[in-house]
């Protein structure tokens, strides 16, 4: 089977989801490359490096700029001509494109996979990661989207992948990119993170993540993390959201701060190695997939412990 | 403008799901169902759209058992004018249902479909995007803000790592994400006015549309457990757990 994997990357790097999806794609056949973008010339030697690669396909073009779907889309759809699965990384590019290629393509898409079990059948999380499914596709090819915490990250060294330039399918002129507004940080991102401190609501406002959340995670060289109440009042930008359909991540420590624990949060940090919880609520649902719980008044306790690390 | 909004009838989000013992699928019976909450989101967005004077009428879409009528009504009540409910009794795949949101669309030659971003059953996240292919409309997914003006839409997106603006040609497509608006609650004078509007029923046949399923379910099963953890009495017991564990030195 020829595997085309879509690369995500900022222009510069490629980003670490796009490893997860290459490791997906190799227990299906052979693992093409796709590398789309505006001056992506560096972009492509990264990914030709990256090991268990055999071809890198360059589509450089104003077009492709900012991986706007609907320009996207074709160019993948006619490469799919000569491939059988089309593998993306779940991350917003990556959802973003993938189905609007397989109705092109007039096949279903497998969301979110977590295995591979054979060449048509995998498994994918449903109802929140509350239950896994395990299906198998009747379709002809494969559209594939990889959940990245699921699958370990390929070495980015050792590759000799075959660079190759695509034709452009050009711009549909339906849809422009104005503007963006991203965060720039120097803690981990939190799909990447080995540590995560994530705040709730019970932080109050934005200067007590400022004051007591951001401290211990940079203590730890952690990355930082927020409920959807946390984010919807405004505490921390959207970007922070851990949860079901916010990020999904499965760092070796995650630390919950004011956090409750509801089923939509859980669903996006359960696969955490470690989870430590501190709430001053007993009952909060987040002791129940705690490995270690503290009960007590986190405007105490946190600083503490970042003062005792 | 007319404005396309297609509902879908899941598990309330409340709810637990519990996976049912022959490893077929979820445990439906007897349990809340209620709008899928990125849909309702959608709904209001249209409704406000229409407050605005950019929409004219509101047209919700449903596809699957008798039932969604429920979920149908609760759109009409929220300040939606008319229903379709398409009738099906098996799951229709997210293919299928952008097949027959198409077909729809042509029909009523919408200026605008707006979309949940995702079911929170299947967690899929595809449907508008597939919607977007078959029609060759440009895709706002995820949609935190937007504005029309004239006949273009600006469609402020939630990404990876912020957020992200795009304008496209009308008419377009656009998925919801949470942060859009907060949904309003239907008033009881307009539950009772909703049941007098109009709700059509049809089938995937009416419209040519084959709606015969890609993928099957093998099984459905519990994730794994975690054991269960303990609670410690303080933050050197804690320091003391996370050194032994090498998260500190």
């Amino acid at each position: 089977m020829k595997t085309l994997v879509w690369v995500e990357h900022d222009g510069t790097v490629v980003k670490d989801a796009t490893l997860s999806a290459v490791t997906a794609a190799g227990k299906l056949g052979e693992v093409h490359l796709l590398v789309a973008g505006a001056g992506v010339g560096a972009v492509a030697d990264a990914a030709a490096r990256i090991a268990g690669v055999g071809k890198v396909h360059v589509a450089d073009d104003a077009a492709f700029g900012h991986a706007l779907a609907e320009n996207i889309a074709p160019l993948v759809a006619a490469l799919m001509g000569h491939h059988d699965a089309f593998v993306v990384p779940s991350t917003s590019t990556g959802k973003n494109i993938a189905p609007r290629v397989a109705a092109l393509l007039d096949v279903m898409q497998i969301s979110d996979i977590l295995s591979v079990e054979s060449a048509d059948t995998f498994t994918r999380p449903i109802y929140a990661g509350n239950a896994i499914a395990t299906v198998q596709s009747k379709d002809a090819k494969l559209v594939l989207t990889v959940r990245g915490t699921a699958f370990a990250k390929a070495e980015t060294e050792g590759g000799s992948g075959v660079i190759e330039a695509v034709g452009s399918t050009g711009d549909k002129g339906v849809s422009t990119f104005l503007s963006s507004e991203i965060a720039k940080s120097e803690r981990p991102e939190l799909t990447s993170a080995k540590i995560i401190v994530s705040g709730g609501r019970a932080l109050q406002n934005s200067e007590n993540f400022h004051t007591i959340i951001e401290p211990l995670a940079d203590k730890l060289g952690a990355g930082v993390g927020a409920s959807r109440a946390a984010v919807d009042a405004g505490y921390v930008p959207n970007d922070y959201q851990v949860g079901q359909t916010g990020k999904i991540v499965a760092p070796e420590v995650y630390i919950a701060v004011g956090i409750s624990g509801a089923i939509q949060h859980l669903a996006g940090m359960k696969d955490s190695k470690v989870i430590i919880a501190i709430n001053k609520d007993e009952d909060a649902p987040i002791f129940q997939v705690a490995d270690f719980g503290l009960v007590g008044d986190l405007f105490k306790i946190v600083p503490e412990l970042t003062g005792k690390l | 403008m007319k404005i396309l909004v297609p509902v879908k009838r899941v598990l309330d989000y409340n709810v637990k799901p519990r996976v049912k013992a022959d490893g077929s699928g979820i445990d439906l019976a007897n349990v809340k169902m209620s709008m899928n909450p990125f849909d309702e989101i959608a709904v209001e967005e249209a409704i406000r759209l229409r407050e605005k004077g950019v929409a004219t009428e509101i047209v919700v879409v449903s596809i699957g058992e008798q039932k969604a009528q429920d979920t149908l009504r609760t759109a009409l009540a929220m300040g939606a004018d008319r229903a379709i409910l398409i009738v099906s009794e098996d799951r229709v795949e997210p293919l299928g249902v952008a097949k027959l949101l198409k077909a729809i669309a042509d029909e009523e030659q919408p200026g605008l479909i707006i979309l949940g971003k995702q079911a929170i059953d299947d967690d899929n996240n595809q449907t508008g995007q597939m919607l977007g292919a078959l029609t060759g409309w440009g895709q706002g997914t995820f949609a935190s803000a937007l504005e029309v003006s004239g006949d273009t839409i600006k469609v402020t997106r939630e990404i990876d790592g912020g957020s992200e603006t795009v304008d496209l040609k009308l008419p377009a497509i656009v998925t919801t994400d949470l942060r859009l608006n907060e949904p309003r609650y239907a008033s009881l004078p307009n539950i009772m006015k909703a049941k007098s509007k109009p709700l059509a029923q049809k089938t995937a046949a009416d419209y040519g549309v084959d709606i015969a399923p890609r993928i099957t379910t093998l099984k459905v099963e519990e994730p794994a457990k975690r054991s269960a953890g303990i609670k410690v009495a303080d933050v050197d017991e804690l320091i003391g757990k996370l050194k032994a564990l090498g998260v500190v030195a």
